[in-house]
């Protein structure tokens, strides 16, 4: 006889059992012992038929290929940057991906990206043992000038996106401010001075309420009490951004 | 730092706003603790927004300097932790926690906070030695100003061990205070470009041109300077930086 | 006779015990442990790069742990900063009472580094340790098959006891043995396991079984502060 010990969406920590008998099915975070299955993380359990899923609350970020990140250089070397992804890893951006250009051999690499500038590139490959490369092949990837990056837990970013970046637009909407969310859990953004204060307080929020429900008629609520409601305009508005559709 | 970064900050601050929305003098929250390690004979936990310090305090008797045959020992140290800050490593103390020690150290010896003569048992060959340690449990900034705060209230915590002659009984504590005569409190003003901001994040203290810590007594007598940084100030940013930490300290001493 | 103990607890009774998980914000996990009157601050930072580099595993990440007593935090004497053999030891021990649970495959070449520190201490200091960094290491999100419990079993003359204090460590009018276990709670497996003093084989047996039997206490403790921390939406 097979039976759920937890609740959909409820709090677990290593060790604790999920669900005892054969018939759930464990996925990733999780394993099975004996009978039971058992959490390797500190996550919520969601529970789909007989198939057990587990969202980690924390961690750091594991480089996934295909993935947008915001990096920074750290070093250049002959034939390319040397970047900080936010990981256990650091990455590389080679030459011939960063630039369309015809760069001669032994030019100024800083002419393009110089010590500590920011870049959102795609991961284009990831080896076994997380040699990590990186590409500005791709829309909207370019080098962010200016502006700042925000460290968030990398498991919340898919809450501050949203369902086709629909958080991550309505947030735009309201402050004025670009946004670009990294995967690795790095935000870069860029605005007035009050509206970037707003932005930020508005993805701490997220942040810290990600596992609750009803998320976005919470931070909509925040975001018009503390703008104002929307303009049809600005309701309206093309958020003129690339990155909802990469991610 | 990197320009854009600095750039960044400056718009803000032109605005009269810090990256994280506080105004230029605006100090965080703080918070003071007394008795924070029941080991020691006087302990503290000084909490400046997230950046939290525990101070503690060892009395033992010892042979007096040769030169100050009659006066009791003052010893600061500090280490800053790896548990404290990701940019910590673990090993011999770095120049850093050296700066940090020193400059809480002269802030208490020349304020002569202490009464360094009552200290003295027998002259010449037995005196109270006080050691006074630093360990950041969290850096966010500031520990300059935390660690000073967090050494006074230590001071003021310290409550003499049983002494027989022959040796200290930490076991049993006397009701017997430090010989307090001054409260000096340190507070750092940094410039960055033209502008001047106290209580800095570590997100700032990576911006910043120069520092001035001050020292000021319950008068407003300057007891401890320390100017740190890789920039010059003029006179007159000495002047302004002086009287902000004056005033800053007068506010920091209510938290007592 | 050890008929009452000093703080008359039961011989089976742990001191009190209080936990906190994400109290050092600048880690990547971090944890505070209090029993009786031992604190150990736990920090977890990592997985990161590692140095120096023949230290890499390319098959997975490695842990190190790092014990540390602030000046002030012994019972008697200021205790000399930085590394001492005992300190040395003590980091040893409480990495391979950790290591076992720890899942870092999906980090090769990389380290966790734990830092534990002991604002004040009144003996068990390792165990509490161990308790703090476990969970600081849950807190950073690294993938444990279960948490470590660990507290100290041992003899105060001729009564087997559970959780010696410093005076029960420092008994005079007869033998003491002090044993340091770490658990896995779900398997009852040891990972730690050290003794100082005289026992006989079937009384640390049965000081083992003892520890047993208070290790699910420890680790609801455990369990209840990781689960505030990440309840309270902070």
């Amino acid at each position: 006889m097979s039976q759920l010990l937890v609740q959909e969406k409820e709090i677990v920590v290593p060790g604790e059992t999920i669900a005892e008998g054969m018939d759930y099915i464990p996925s990733k975070g999780m394993y099975r012992s004996g009978e039971q299955v058992k959490s390797a993380h500190v996550g919520l359990v969601y529970i789909e038929g007989k198939v057990l899923k587990l969202v980690p609350l924390s961690g750091r970020y594991l480089p996934k290929r295909g993935d947008s990140v915001i990096a920074k250089v750290t070093d250049i070397t002959m034939n390319g940057w040397i970047m900080d992804i936010n990981s256990a890893y650091s990455a590389m951006l080679p030459l011939k991906d960063a630039t369309p250009e015809y760069v001669e051999k032994g030019a100024d690499l800083t002419k393009y990206f110089t010590f500590g500038d920011l870049v959102f590139c795609k991961i284009s490959n990831v080896t076994s043992q997380n040699l990590v490369d990186l590409s500005l092949r791709g829309p909207g990837l370019r080098k962010l000038n200016g502006g700042r990056a925000l460290k968030i837990a990398p498991s919340k970013v898919p809450r501050l996106v949203g369902k086709q970046g629909s958080m991550v637009s309505m947030i735009k909407k309201y402050t004025q401010c670009q946004i670009i969310v990294g995967q690795n859990g790095l935000v870069w953004l860029q605005g007035e001075p009050e509206q970037e204060l707003l932005t930020i307080d508005t993805i701490r929020l997220v942040e810290q309420r990600s596992h609750l429900s009803g998320l976005t008629d919470y931070i909509s609520n925040y975001l018009a009490e503390k703008c104002g409601p929307l303009s049809d305009e600005q309701h309206n508005e093309q958020v003129n951004d690339d990155v909802q559709e990469t991610i | 730092m990197h320009n854009d970064v600095k750039q960044h900050a400056q718009k803000f601050l032109q605005k009269g706003l810090r990256l994280d929305g506080r105004t230029l003098l605006d100090y965080r929250s703080v918070v003071v603790e007394y008795g924070a390690a029941n080991g020691a004979e006087g302990s503290a936990r000084v909490k400046i927004g997230d950046t939290e310090v525990i101070v503690g305090i060892k009395m033992s008797v010892e042979k007096p300097y040769p030169d100050t045959p009659d006066a009791g020992c003052l010893m600061v140290g500090a280490e800053l932790l790896p548990l404290s800050n990701p940019e910590f490593e673990s090993g011999p103390p770095s120049i850093d926690s050296i700066e940090l020690a020193r400059v809480v150290d002269r802030g208490i010896r020349e304020s002569k906070a202490v009464d360094m003569k009552a200290l003295c048992i027998t002259p010449g060959e037995k005196v109270w030695n006080i050691s006074v340690d630093i360990c950041p449990i969290n850096d966010d900034g500031n520990l300059f100003d935390a660690a000073s705060l967090g050494t006074l209230v230590a001071l003021k915590d310290t409550k003499l061990p049983t002494y027989d002659g022959k040796s200290v009984d930490y076991h049993t504590k006397t009701s017997q205070a430090l010989p307090l005569q001054k409260e000096p409190i340190e507070v750092t003003v940094h410039k960055i470009g033209k502008y001047f901001i106290v209580d800095p994040t570590t997100e700032e203290e990576g911006l910043v041109d120069a520092r001035l810590t001050v020292a000021t007594m319950e008068d407003g007598t300057l007891c401890a300077l320390q100017k740190g940084g890789n920039h010059t100030v003029t006179l007159q940013d000495v002047e302004t930086m002086i009287d902000i930490a004056t005033a800053k300290a007068h506010e920091l001493r209510k938290a007592l | 006779m050890y008929k009452k103990r000093f703080d008359g607890r039961a011989f089976n009774e742990l001191r009190p015990i209080s936990a906190k998980a994400g109290i050092i914000k600048r880690a990547d996990g971090s944890a505070m442990f209090k029993i009786g009157d031992t604190i150990a601050y736990a920090a977890v930072y990592g997985p990161r790069d590692l140095y120096p580099k023949f230290l890499k595993d390319p098959e997975k990440g490695i842990l190190r742990c790092n014990y540390n007593m602030m000046p002030f935090s012994g019972s008697g004497d200021r205790v000399r900063p930085g590394p001492s053999r005992r300190s040395r030891e003590l980091s040893l021990v409480i990495e391979k009472a950790l290591l076992p649970v720890v899942d870092l495959s999906d980090f090769p070449n990389s380290v966790v580094d734990v830092f534990i520190e002991y604002p004040q201490t009144d003996a068990g200091s390792r165990c509490a340790g161990i308790c703090a960094a476990a969970m600081a290491l849950a807190d950073a999100g690294i993938a444990m098959k279960d948490l470590v419990v660990a507290v100290s079993v041992g003899r105060v003359d001729d009564q087997l006891v559970v959780d010696l204090n410093y005076d029960e460590e420092a008994y005079e009018d007869g033998p003491v043995a002090d044993i340091p276990v770490a658990m896995i709670p779900s398997t009852g497996e040891i990972s730690l396991l050290q003794m100082d003093g005289e026992v006989s084989k079937e009384d640390l047996l049965r000081a083992i079984g003892m520890m047993k039997e208070v290790a699910g206490k420890i680790y609801d403790v455990q369990k209840a502060a990781l689960k505030e921390k990440y309840t309270k939406g902070e």
